[in-house]
């Protein structure tokens, strides 16, 4: 016997076409003992009105399209268990935070990958590239680990009260996460020129340590950390 | 309904791993060049690939292309053309060293040189032991590999249309192609690429199945495509059931745990695969696994209260190798199977997960169709590359880390082909026909104006569950026959599916009644290819064809060393030859495959 369950949601709907003003909407799916995330619940859903929008694809997790605001925390619908949710209070799901919507549970992420690409997210090495690999140490590569693993999923950055009032000055976690990344990569040649560009009042240091974005890494990783450790080189480079 | 039409040089299709790498050739040969992509390029399914990418580096252990060569004509069960398959491994080293060189975070070993592990089916001396061939980042090499060729594009100033998906492929009356339709998404306005080259990396249609590893973009949106503007579909039959997807979940488990020593076990704790393949074991080839483990699970020593899975064991091998190598498998386990993999096997059933065959091209990249002269004649101004196309390296059945080599290869070789002729042949685009964008108005019309018809996701359903019934890891005569007539039904559905929702901003249901359209096609390519071919090769098994003297494990090369083409139009079948013949060597000669 398969165990049913309904689940109450509460979903921030807009359509730019025919919708004045965003609303919460009021709806119930009936999910069973396969559907384990939420993800499967989102997809019941659709299956029973078209019109509700979402990003979705890989549903596991690495691919990063299914970053959404649950119950006030951002989070990935297809890492979020179903058996988290108490059955006495309704899912609350709204699109992430601090950027604009598109519609419903989309945002435009133009501004988070505009701050992606301004940290030259790509390796510089300005030697001929010789004929093989170039050599790294185990201990080396290991200086990359929980940097390289990110998948812009955008959780960290639009969990940030820094970025949401300076989204077109302040980095933010994601894009400082991969600036460390590269500075990190012995590998890469650019690390002074990496620090000129976060040298600035907003860029690097509006971070103020509120942590936010640990909190809400479906990855587990430490942007704050990687952040420390760029305004650390800062330092040691003044002096 | 408007179309707003734009030129470029070039357009591409998909931002996966060969869209990608063919970007990178196209934008540092300064080309103006336009790359469509549904997701955000790291979005793409090339993101989910764990385990590694195949090239006989040697960083380990001595290994040669030529080693190489051999496991993969042995893997296609003799289906993959030879030239294109020398070409592809001759080339591995060369692409594996260049994504370093773009950044790529590959493990390493004490020397500093690219980490390497075990992988199904590559072995060393032609086929003598298991060697490491893989070169891997943890279990995340996909992952890894994508993000670095994205950031080398960014650094190339590639220019991504993004959430802006494919419609319909241009070609003339000369059958020349001159671009696509698209759309954007987050409008819904309707768009023409017109391009003097459009090459497709539009990934692979796993979705056509229940069950799958695959994304949900996975929607076979090239090869759907080129189906309807008439291009044929090669060796569709040919599908990868990868063995280990997490029973129920169906997320994938690398073939690289098997690498780092993970075992196989059915509901005795047995390591079954010694009575399958003595020598390879556990690291025989994916198709020889994945039926070992259904007929396990068919003689009732499958595990859980139904009987339904096997269990996959890494619970002897050190802590820390798990931590390091698989940590993504890890985390994996304890999301979508509920288990601690370092205290717990792992339920896991043969899953959906590479389709073999595709859009059919040469090892340049052009896409070929029979012509009046050769059975290969090139199609202008077409170039597919990645799981879409089928060059063929993987014939009948492909090995695991040759998919991640595929798209780089032949992303690279596509895109390279595309520069030289672009260059060679200096001219002004050709001129658009006057019936350019007819079939994308006729497919949105009907979509805008159609009542009382199918809904979606049942109809996608429909076609998922007669596919996993019907055209599975076993294959069945008279399950075959049937199978042709249910998704010939479940056609004419999709030929009518309605959606509720008309709005023009960001439309997902229509843009999911668009995808069905693609999986359809791909879905009756496949049955119908399946169907035909009666005698039992690589990932096509059936039971009348069945391991006799005469016809070792099924296989008729008498009758069936050839490959499929199918097409649209009236579910016509052809049949080309195999190229035999390498490049340069001699041909890996047809034997018994055995592991």
């Amino acid at each position: 016997m398969m165990t049913t369950r309904t689940l109450q949601f509460k979903i921030y709907r807009y359509d730019p076409d025919k919708d004045q003003k965003p609303y919460m909407q009021d709806v119930a799916v009936e999910v069973d003992s396969t559907d384990r995330k939420l993800l499967d619940a989102l997809v019941k859903l659709k299956a029973v009105d078209d019109s509700i929008a979402f990003r979705r694809s890989c549903r596991e997790g690495v691919c990063g399209s299914d970053a959404l605001n649950i119950n006030g925390r951002n989070g990935l619908a297809c890492l979020t268990d179903l058996a988290s949710f108490p059955d006495d209070k309704p899912i609350v799901l709204r699109p992430l935070p601090g950027l604009p919507i598109v519609r419903d549970l989309i945002v435009d992420m133009t501004q988070f990958f505009k701050q992606y690409h301004s940290i030259k997210p790509y390796l510089v090495n300005n030697d001929p590239p010789p004929e093989r690999e170039r050599l790294q140490s185990p201990e080396d590569r290991e200086e990359l680990n929980g940097l390289y693993e990110c998948i812009l999923c955008a959780c960290c950055s639009t969990s940030c009260p820094s970025f949401w009032w300076n989204p077109d000055k302040f980095v933010g976690p994601a894009g400082l996460l991969a600036a460390y990344r590269f500075i990190a990569d012995t590998r890469d040649q650019a690390t002074n020129e990496r620090l000129d560009n976060l040298e600035d009042p907003y860029r690097l240091f509006r971070c103020h340590t509120i942590m936010n974005c640990v909190d809400v890494c479906p990855k587990g990783l430490n942007p704050t950390k990687a952040i420390g450790k760029i305004k650390d080189m800062m330092v040691k480079r003044a002096i | 309904m408007n179309v707003t039409v734009r030129k470029f040089d070039a357009v591409i299709v998909g931002a996966g791993g060969a869209g990608l790498r063919a970007a990178i050739q196209l934008s540092e040969a300064g080309l103006k060049t336009a790359v469509l992509t549904k997701v955000f390029p790291t979005r793409s399914h090339t993101v989910a690939a764990q385990g590694g990418v195949a090239a006989s580096l040697g960083n380990s252990e001595e290994d040669h292309w030529h080693w190489h060569m051999y496991d993969t004509v042995k893997g296609s069960d003799w289906l993959g053309d030879q030239d294109a398959i020398e070409f592809m491994c001759r080339k591995a080293n060369e692409c594996v060293i260049e994504l370093e060189h773009y950044g790529m975070p590959f493990d390493r070993l004490d020397n500093g040189r690219i980490y390497q592990r075990p992988f199904g089916g590559h072995m060393s001396n032609f086929g003598e032991k298991p060697v490491r061939r893989s070169c891997a980042a943890a279990d995340r090499t996909g992952h890894a590999m994508l993000h670095a060729m994205y950031q080398r594009n960014v650094k190339a100033n590639t220019q991504f249309f993004v959430e802006w998906m494919a419609l319909d492929l241009i070609r003339d009356a000369e059958g020349e192609v001159l671009g696509v339709t698209a759309m954007e998404m987050e409008t819904g306005e309707i768009y023409a690429f017109h391009a003097k080259a459009t090459i497709f990396a539009t990934g692979g249609s796993g979705r056509i199945y229940y069950s799958s590893t695959n994304a949900f973009i996975n929607t076979g949106d090239g090869v759907g495509m080129a189906a309807r503007a008439g291009s044929p579909l090669e060796d569709m039959e040919f599908w990868q059931f990868h063995p280990t997807g997490v029973a129920g979940a169906g997320v994938l488990i690398t073939e690289g745990v098997r690498g780092e020593g993970g075992i196989l076990r059915n509901s005795q704790g047995e390591r079954f695969m010694e009575r399958y393949a003595p020598n390879a074991k556990d690291l025989a080839s994916r198709d020889v696994v994945s039926r070992a483990m259904v007929t396990e699970i068919n003689e009732g020593r499958g595990c859980g209260p139904n009987k339904d899975y096997v269990l996959l064991d890494i619970t002897h091998l050190p802590p820390e190798t798990i931590m390091k190598r698989l940590p993504g498998i890890h985390e994996i386990a304890v999301q979508f199977a509920g288990v601690d993999a370092l205290k717990e096997p792992i339920p896991v059933v043969p899953t959906c997960h590479y389709q073999m065959g595709g859009i059919p091209t040469n090892y340049h990249g052009q896409v070929v169709v029979p012509g009046k002269r050769t059975q290969n004649e090139i199609v202008p101004g077409f170039y597919a590359a990645g799981e879409c196309a089928c060059a063929s390296v993987h014939g009948a059945n492909r090995l695991g880390t040759n998919s991640l080599l595929d798209l780089l290869v032949f992303g690279k070789s596509a895109g390279e082909t595309a520069v030289e002729e672009l260059k060679k042949t200096p001219k002004a685009h050709k001129e658009l026909p006057a019936d350019a964008f007819e079939r994308t108005l006729e497919r949105l019309n009907r979509l805008e104006t159609q009542k009382g018809g199918a809904n979606v996701h049942e109809t996608r359903l429909a076609m998922q569950r007669t596919m996993q019934k019907h055209a599975g890891v076993f294959r069945f005569n008279d399950l075959l026959k049937e199978g042709v007539q249910k998704i010939l039904d479940v056609q004419k559905d999709v030929q009518q599916t309605e959606i509720k929702d008309k709005s023009k901003v960001f439309n997902t249901a229509r843009l999911e009644a668009l995808e069905l359209d693609n999986l359809i096609e791909v879905a009756v390519a496949t049955m119908v290819s399946a169907e035909a071919r009666k005698e039992s090769r690589g990932a096509h098994v059936r039971d009348d064809a069945p391991d006799t003297p005469e016809r070792p494990n099924g296989r008729d090369d008498a009758n069936w060393l050839k490959h499929t083409l199918w097409y649209k139009e009236n579910n016509r079948l052809e049949y080309k030859s195999v190229t035999l013949r390498p490049l340069t060597v001699e041909t890996i000669a047809l034997k018994k495959r055995a592991y």
